[in-house]
C-alpha cells in the first residue's frame, strides 16, 4: 500500500492532551472529534489536514494517554499516515487499530520539510521524499492484516466468523 | 542460557512459552480492567464487533473515576450505560463513584505479582508496583483482551534499576520517577521494561513504589516493576490477609543496562511544565506564585502522602488553593481516622475522595487561563489540568503541602 501526500510538520513528544484535548474524550464520533484535533497547537489543524496529509513529528509522537480517540480524530481530520522519529507504543497501536497508517523513521525531521510531497509504502517501510528514499520500520504481520482489514473491530469479526466456520 | 528477567519470566508464563526480547507473542491476560472515561469506548467497540460478552468476568475490574461524581449530564449517562453493561454481562468487580481510582484499586484489591494486567488507561503501569507485567491500551485492544482473555505484545528489553539506601527526608517515590525522567527523558525507554529492585525493601514502601510504577508511562517504559520482596508480601498481607505468590527474575538474568539511585543523596525534585521530564530540583522554581495546589490522584493520593501533607499542614494555613483527593474509599477512611483529613481540612483545604477530577481538567478544579498549578499528579503536558494558557509544576506532597502554606513554589524544610 502507497500512501501519499504533502506533509504538515511538528516536533518531539506530540502527547495525546495535544492530539485530542479530555474534554472531548466523552464522544467517539470521528467528525466531532477530528474538529479538535491538535488544537491547543493549532485550531486550524483539521482545515489545514482536510486535503489529506502526512503528519511528520520527532520523537515520542503520541506519549501520554491510551485515548484512542487520538489516533480517531487524527485520521477523521484527513491524516492519511504518521512518519515520526518514534512512537509511543499505546498510540502506536491505536493508529493500527483504527486503520491509520504509521512508519517510524530515524531523523526524519531533518529530510522532511513542511509542505513536501511524501510517499509513504506502508509494508516496507520506504519513504519517498525530494527524490530521495528513506528507511523506515514497515508494518508487517498481524498489525498488516489489522490495516488492511480496516481496524482491530473488523478484524475480531472475520477472526469469530472463520472460527465459527 | 542466561537466566530470565522478571518481564521475560512473566511473559513466559504468559505465553506458554520461552520469551526472548523481541518476540512477538500472545499472552494471556489476568486481569483487564477500564474505568468509566474509557469503558463506553471499550463496550462500544464491542457492540460494532457484534461480541459483547466477556472471556471471564470475576477477571474484569471496572471502575469509575474520571467523571466522578458525574460533573455533567453526558458523563452520566456514560455511567449509566457501563452500570447496564456490568449487569448484562455480569461483572462482580465493579466499582461505583465511592469507591477510587481504577489503578488505586488493582493495587489494594486485585495486582498479584507475575501476573499480566491490561486496562484502558496508560496509567495501568501502576500496578507494577507489585511486579505485575502491567500496561495501559487503547479501547479496541482492551475489547479485544476482554472477549479473548488474550492479547498481543512485543517482549520489551529489561532494563535494571537499584534503590540503595533510604530515602533522605521528604523524599518519596515521585522523585525517583522524576530522577530517572530528567536523567533518561521521555524516550530513552520506550520498547523497555525497567524492574527495580529495592535492596532495603522496608525502606521503600508499596505507597511510594506505587508512585514510581505509576509514572513508568510518562517514561514511555512498556512496564515498570519492582522485584517482588518481603515488602509486597508485608503489603497484600496487610490489605487483603493472605500472603502472595512472589515471582523474582533469576539471578543470573541479563539486563540491557541498570542504573542506580542513592536515595539517600536525593533532594526534592518538580517537572517544570510543559514536560515530564523538564525536571529542576525544588530550589531552581522555588519562590514561583501558585494560584491552586492538588494533592492526591493516583499517583500521589495513598496515605503516606496525606501523612506528609498533615505533618506539613498540622496548625498552618493555606495561602494558595488547595485540593486535597485521596485516591480511594480505603485511603480517605484511613486519612481520616488518623485525623489528616482534619488537618488539611482546617488547614484551607478543600477534601473529596475517589476522583480522578483536577488531575485530567475534567472537574472539581479546573485550571483557568494564566494559572500556576503545583500538583503531584503525573502529567503537566500542555492543557493537561485546564486552560492552554495554564502551568503545572510536579512534585511529591511534601514539595505541594509546603507550596500550599507558602503562595509559592516551596521547599518542605522552609515552613518546618
Ligand atoms: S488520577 Fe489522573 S493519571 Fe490517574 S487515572 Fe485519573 S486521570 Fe489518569
Amino acid at each position: 500500500m502507497i500512501v501519499e501526500g504533502q506533509a504538515m510538520k511538528f516536533g518531539d513528544k506530540i502527547d495525546t492532551d495535544i492530539i485530542i484535548p479530555a474534554r472531548y474524550l466523552k464522544y467517539t464520533d470521528p467528525k466531532y472529534l477530528a474538529e479538535h484535533a491538535m488544537e491547543p497547537l493549532d485550531p486550524e489543524f483539521h482545515k489545514k489536514a482536510s486535503k489529506g496529509v502526512i503528519l511528520v513529528a520527532g520523537k515520542v509522537f503520541g506519549m501520554g494517554s491510551s485515548r484512542e480517540q487520538a489516533a480517531v480524530a487524527l485520521k477523521a481530520a484527513g491524516v492519511k499516515a504518521i512518519v515520526a522519529e518514534s512512537f509511543a507504543r499505546i498510540f502506536y497501536r491505536n493508529a493500527i487499530n483504527n486503520g491509520l497508517p504509521v512508519i517510524a523513521v530515524p531523523d526524519v525531521t531533518k529530510e522532511i520539510n513542511e509542505g513536501d510531497v511524501v510517499a509513504v509504502n506502508v509494508e516496507t517501510g520506504e519513504v519517498k521524499v525530494n527524490g530521495k528514499v528513506l528507511k523506515g520500520k514497515g508494518i508487517t504481520g498481524m498489525a498488516l492484516e489489522i490495516l488492511n482489514t480496516g481496524s482491530l473491530i473488523d478484524y475480531l469479526k472475520r477472526v469469530s466468523l472463520k472460527s465459527t466456520n | 542460557m542466561s537466566g530470565q528477567t522478571l518481564t521475560e519470566k512473566i511473559l513466559s508464563r504468559a505465553s506458554g512459552k520461552p520469551v526472548t526480547q523481541g518476540d512477538v507473542i500472545e499472552a494471556s491476560t489476568d486481569i483487564v480492567a477500564f474505568h468509566d472515561l474509557t469503558g463506553y469506548h471499550v463496550i462500544e467497540v464491542m457492540e460494532k464487533a457484534g461480541m459483547v460478552k466477556v472471556f471471564d468476568q470475576g477477571k474484569i475490574v471496572v471502575a469509575f473515576d474520571h467523571l466522578a461524581p458525574p460533573p455533567d449530564i453526558r458523563s452520566a449517562e456514560i455511567q449509566g450505560n457501563i452500570r447496564k453493561f456490568v449487569r448484562d454481562v455480569k461483572i462482580p468487580n465493579f466499582h461505583d463513584i465511592n469507591v477510587g481510582i481504577l489503578h488505586e484499586l488493582l493495587v489494594e484489591k486485585y495486582a498479584q505479582p507475575g501476573q499480566v494486567i491490561v486496562a484502558a488507561d496508560s496509567h495501568t503501569t501502576t500496578s507494577g508496583a507489585l511486579g505485575a507485567f502491567a500496561q495501559g491500551m487503547g479501547a479496541s485492544d482492551i475489547a479485544a483482551a476482554a472477549i479473548t482473555g488474550k492479547t498481543w505484545l512485543v517482549v520489551p528489553s529489561s532494563f535494571k534499576v537499584t534503590l540503595e539506601g533510604k530515602p533522605a527526608k521528604w523524599i518519596s517515590g515521585k522523585d525517583v520517577a522524576l530522577d530517572l525522567l530528567g536523567n533518561f527523558k521521555a524516550e530513552y525507554f520506550n520498547g523497555k521494561s525497567i524492574e527495580v529492585e529495592v535492596k532495603d525493601p522496608s525502606s521503600f514502601p508499596m505507597d511510594y513504589r506505587a508512585t514510581t510504577s505509576n509514572m513508568g508511562i510518562e517514561m514511555n517504559a512498556d512496564a515498570l516493576m519492582f522485584i517482588p520482596d518481603s515488602e509486597t508480601v508485608r503489603y497484600v498481607k496487610q490489605m487483603r490477609g493472605y500472603e502472595p505468590k512472589l515471582v523474582t527474575p533469576d539471578n543470573d538474568a541479563k539486563y540491557e543496562d541498570s542504573y542506580t539511585i542513592e536515595l539517600d543523596k536525593m533532594e526534592p525534585l518538580v517537572a517544570a511544565p510543559y514536560s515530564v521530564d523538564n525536571v529542576k530540583t525544588v530550589s531552581e522554581v522555588q519562590g514561583i506564585p501558585v494560584d491552586q495546589v492538588y494533592i492526591g490522584s493516583c499517583t500521589n493520593g495513598r496515605i503516606s502522602d496525606f501523612e506528609v501533607a498533615a505533618k506539613i499542614m498540622k496548625g498552618k494555613k493555606v495561602k494558595s488553593r488547595c485540593i486535597a483527593i485521596p485516591a480511594s474509599y480505603e485511603m480517605f477512611k484511613e486519612a481520616l481516622e488518623r485525623g489528616y483529613i482534619n488537618t488539611l481540612f482546617e488547614a484551607g483545604c478543600i477534601v473529596t475522595y475517589g476522583t480522578c477530577g483536577p488531575c485530567l481538567g475534567g472537574h472539581f478544579g479546573v485550571a483557568g487561563p494564566g494559572e500556576v498549578i503545583v500538583s503531584t499528579s503525573s502529567r503537566n503536558f500542555r492543557g493537561r489540568m485546564g486552560s492552554n494558557e495554564s502551568k503545572t509544576y510536579l512534585s511529591g506532597p511534601a514539595v505541594a503541602a509546603a507550596t500550599a502554606l507558602e503562595g509559592k513554589i516551596s521547599s518542605p524544610g522552609d515552613v518546618m
